[in-house]
């Protein structure tokens, strides 16, 4: 009964999204009000019956109601209610309802903050994020119902949830990343709306920046989650692997770093408009195309739980019709933007173009890397595959400039500067990293090896460079403004994950030994235990968990668990890792098979400031949710 | 974490220097042994690189099915052999097809995967640098960083004097 009521409230949100596209259309035409006002209130029902159409599907998975397809194949009685409530978004179908329901949300969220707005203005906006949601809704319905019933022969018991996705991180990693995705949909129909409305004065960027903002700190704590779920769940200590799915992810993320900057520069200086319109266009795009990458299954990846190749085909409408629309709305009003901001070749708006080019370059070396392997194959040349060696090797080269302008950056001055006040800072900057660099690496490591002294140097440039320009602003304003600090928080952000990255791939140490109970091994100074096997039986698998104790000069670190668990359901094994974390290094130890001589498998890692890269992906997410409580955007609303 | 494991495991980090080189001190047998250290970095490096051909998405170090278990094996015959990085990858590219690798070939198609970004980020500064130099032809009043300083102090006082106004009409409508 209950999940007929979702299915049910699922068809009454794609009416009221049908609607929401025509209504205001209409109203905007005709001038009549009560037909766009109807917007805000479409919207808001769109968001209640979604979210109960949600609170329908956890229902069923709460009471194991295997009448539903969906909960027959992710879930089993046995499963804990927490991993009941996961597997709820576990699935292909499961998880687009999700999405509808952070597509909704923040449509909510914008029928509700927008009153400020011009009211025409206002409308466009819900009426584009209408469009998106006539497709979205279209889509579940038709090809991805999460309410499909297994009646009239319903399973005794489900099929339980992949095991992998049996984390923590699995529970908070979905939710946020979507929210980012969806959340880019919004900074579209800000976009799409200005591009309707032929008024593209630099007020929308105005409006679109906290939007933005929001949902590309979504989308940092997503990825940052995703990569420490992989970290402590797959069990070989990988934190990215530029597997197509984590660069589905990344790609729309770069995109919008972009974005946020550019439209700093739209708002402040009236320049790069088009510009930005076009990198709000290619950041929700870009999500789109992961979604299809990740749903399709077109292409090869260890994170494809969810993939169905006959849904291919209507993403790939949907991202053509998107993608179409938009560009061609695009070319054909782009022409009358005129960016009138001037700026000289060293200027605050050169440098913000230099961030903008970088990452765009970026984007380009991850879509290439990602989709050139299918093209490759389709042209008959034969399968290939683009992994880290190239990845790796590209970002380096594009992170040093990017990391150098970005130290540089906040210290130049709108429209134009002199280089000659940069000379004495940038020398001093530049040899204390250097300096500082060396002895550490030299001190802690006893070698000092080149891509972590690479990474530990930019780090520094940024946080020494970002000290400065603080101490400064300081000076002039006797406090830092708000969006200053999201701007310090950001920048100090992204030092930690480079010089993290460069620590952690350059020093992480790995044993890979065969153990008794009783016999000890030593890696990086810690000595390892095997004390003994224990049986750690779970709700719904057996394990087994090696008991380790780490010592350090005899005297004991910590005693960790790492565990083997078999789940009979799926009957499949899973390694989970024993981590002790700290902020210097993480210890890491995970447990393989048993070998033929009763001994066992163990991997050890030691990982120095393996968790910068997590912290600094936060500290980043924390700039991004910090620019919302500038009061320039809430007062400028009232007033307006 | 406590300040105290914080400062610990500093005192700890600097301290791992010295016993950074007593690796192989300990009675406990290795998965893969190597006589030479180098040979082992070398196979830490070339099985992180290779592909696993049956896997979804894994390079062979990470993947335990049975013929990433035999590229593993093969691998470190060829390391052990004395053969070099570039001589073992051939060898397995040969055997297991281009996909095996995970740097992918140079040819025609590849050939944009460099070419592409090189030319977006020439374009992009050709493009910065004409269209500031149109805007430097206009913009003739150069401000010279003596004057600029005054000249932020006298904006700042007039934005400030600005908002005072807008904040006294905003409080006159209500």
């Amino acid at each position: 009964m209950i999940p007929e009521l979702g299915n049910f409230a699922l068809y009454i949100a794609f009416t009221l999204s049908l609607l929401l596209s025509i209504f205001p259309a209409i109203g905007l035409r005709q001038n009549n009000i009560r037909l766009t006002s109807l917007a805000p209130n479409l919207s808001v029902g769109i968001f209640l019956f979604t979210l109960f159409a949600f609170g329908c599907l956890v229902y069923a998975f709460l009471t194991d109601d295997f009448t539903v397809l969906n909960v027959a194949q992710n879930s089993n009685s046995d499963l804990p209610y927490y991993y009941k409530i996961a597997a709820s978004f576990g699935s292909h179908e499961g998880s687009f309802l999700l999405w509808l329901v952070m597509q909704s949300g923040w449509m909510f969220a914008v029928a509700l903050l927008s009153k400020a707005l011009p009211s025409d203005m206002r409308t466009r906006i819900l009426m584009v994020l209408g469009w998106i949601c006539v497709g979205f809704y279209a889509y579940i319905i038709i090809a991805s119902n999460p309410f499909e019933t297994t009646l009239p022969f319903y399973p005794v018991d489900g099929k339980d949830l992949n095991p992998l996705l049996q984390d923590i991180g699995m529970i908070i990693h979905p939710p946020l990343l979507y929210m980012g995705y969806v959340g880019l949909s919004v900074s579209f129909a800000f976009a799409i709306a200005a591009l309707l409305s032929g008024n593209l004065d630099s007020t929308w960027a105005k409006w679109s920046r906290p939007w933005t903002a929001a949902a590309w700190a979504f989308l940092t704590l997503g990825i940052t989650i995703g990569s420490w779920w992989a970290y402590s769940e797959l069990g070989w200590g990988g934190w990215w692997f530029w597997d197509p799915v984590e660069n589905a992810s990344f790609m729309p993320w770069l995109i919008a770093t972009a974005l946020l900057h550019s439209l700093a520069v739209s708002e402040k200086r009236n320049a790069f408009k088009s510009w930005t319109v076009f990198l709000a266009i290619a950041a929700f795009s870009l999500s789109l195309l992961g979604t299809f990458l990740v749903r399709s299954g077109v292409i090869v990846s260890v994170h494809a739980f969810a993939s169905d190749p006959s849904r291919g085909v209507f993403i790939l409408i949907l991202l053509a019709l998107v993608i179409g629309g938009s560009l061609l709305l695009y070319s054909v009003r782009a022409g009358a933007i005129k960016s009138v901001g001037k700026f000289s070749t060293l200027s605050r708006e050169s440098m913000l173009w230099g961030n903008n080019v970088l990452l765009v370059a970026a984007t380009l070396v991850v879509l290439l890397g990602t989709l050139l392997p299918l093209v490759h194959k389709e042209i008959g040349l034969g399968t290939i595959s683009i992994g880290e060696p190239f990845f790796n090797q590209m970002f380096v080269y594009l992170i040093v400039p990017f990391a150098l302008l970005l130290g540089v950056a906040p210290l130049i001055r709108w429209k134009q500067d002199k280089i000659k006040s940069l000379y004495v800072p940038a020398l001093i900057c530049l040899l204390l990293s250097i300096g500082l660099s060396f002895s550490w690496l030299f001190l802690e490591f006893g070698e000092v090896k080149f891509f972590a002294f690479l990474g530990v140097v930019l780090g520094l440039w940024i946080t020494l460079f970002t000290i400065h320009e603080m101490r400064i602003t300081w000076r002039k304003l006797a406090k830092l403004p708000i969006s200053h600090v999201a701007m310090v928080c950001g920048h100090i952000g992204l030092a930690f994950v480079i010089a993290g990255i460069g620590l952690t791939s350059q020093y992480s140490v790995e044993r890979d030994v065969k153990m008794f109970t009783g016999d000890t091994a030593d890696l990086a100074g810690y000595n390892f235990k095997f004390d003994s096997l224990k049986k750690v039986d779970g709700p719904n698998y057996e394990g087994w968990a090696a008991v380790i104790s780490i010592n350090k000069q005899q005297r004991n670190v910590e005693t960790v668990y790492a565990e083997k668990r078999f789940y009979p359901v799926q009957r499949t094994t899973m390694t989970e890792a024993a981590i002790d974390d700290g902020f210097f290094r993480d210890i890491y130890v995970s447990l393989g098979e048993q070998l033929p001589d009763r001994s066992w498998g163990l991997r050890l890692y030691v990982k120095p400031y393996v968790r910068w890269l997590w912290i600094g992906g936060i500290v980043i997410a924390l700039g991004g949710f910090i620019t919302l409580f500038d009061k320039r955007y809430r007062r400028n609303k009232r007033m307006s | 974490m406590k300040l105290t494991t914080l400062l610990n495991s500093a005192r700890v980090a600097v301290l791992s220097v010295i016993f950074m080189m007593s690796f192989n001190s300990s009675a406990t047998e290795e998965q893969t042994q190597f006589s030479d250290p180098v040979q082992k970095e070398l196979y830490i490096d070339l099985v992180k690189e290779l592909r696993c051909p049956k896997c979804q998405n894994q390079n062979i170090a990470d993947s335990n099915a049975v013929v990433a278990k035999d590229m593993r094996a093969k691998t470190k015959e060829l390391v052990e052999s004395g053969q070099t990085k570039e001589q073992v990858i051939d060898y397995m590219v040969a055997r297991y097809g281009q996909f095996a690798h995970y740097q992918p070939p140079l040819n025609m198609a590849t050939a944009m995967l460099w070419l592409l970004p090189i030319l977006f980020i020439t374009f992009a500064v050709f493009l910065l640098i004409k269209r500031s130099r149109a805007g430097a032809i206009e913009t003739s009043n150069v401000i010279d960083s003596s004057n600029a300083q005054t000249l932020d102090k006298e904006l700042d006082a007039l934005l400030a004097k600005s908002s005072q106004r807008q904040k006294n009409q905003s409080e006159g409508e209500n």
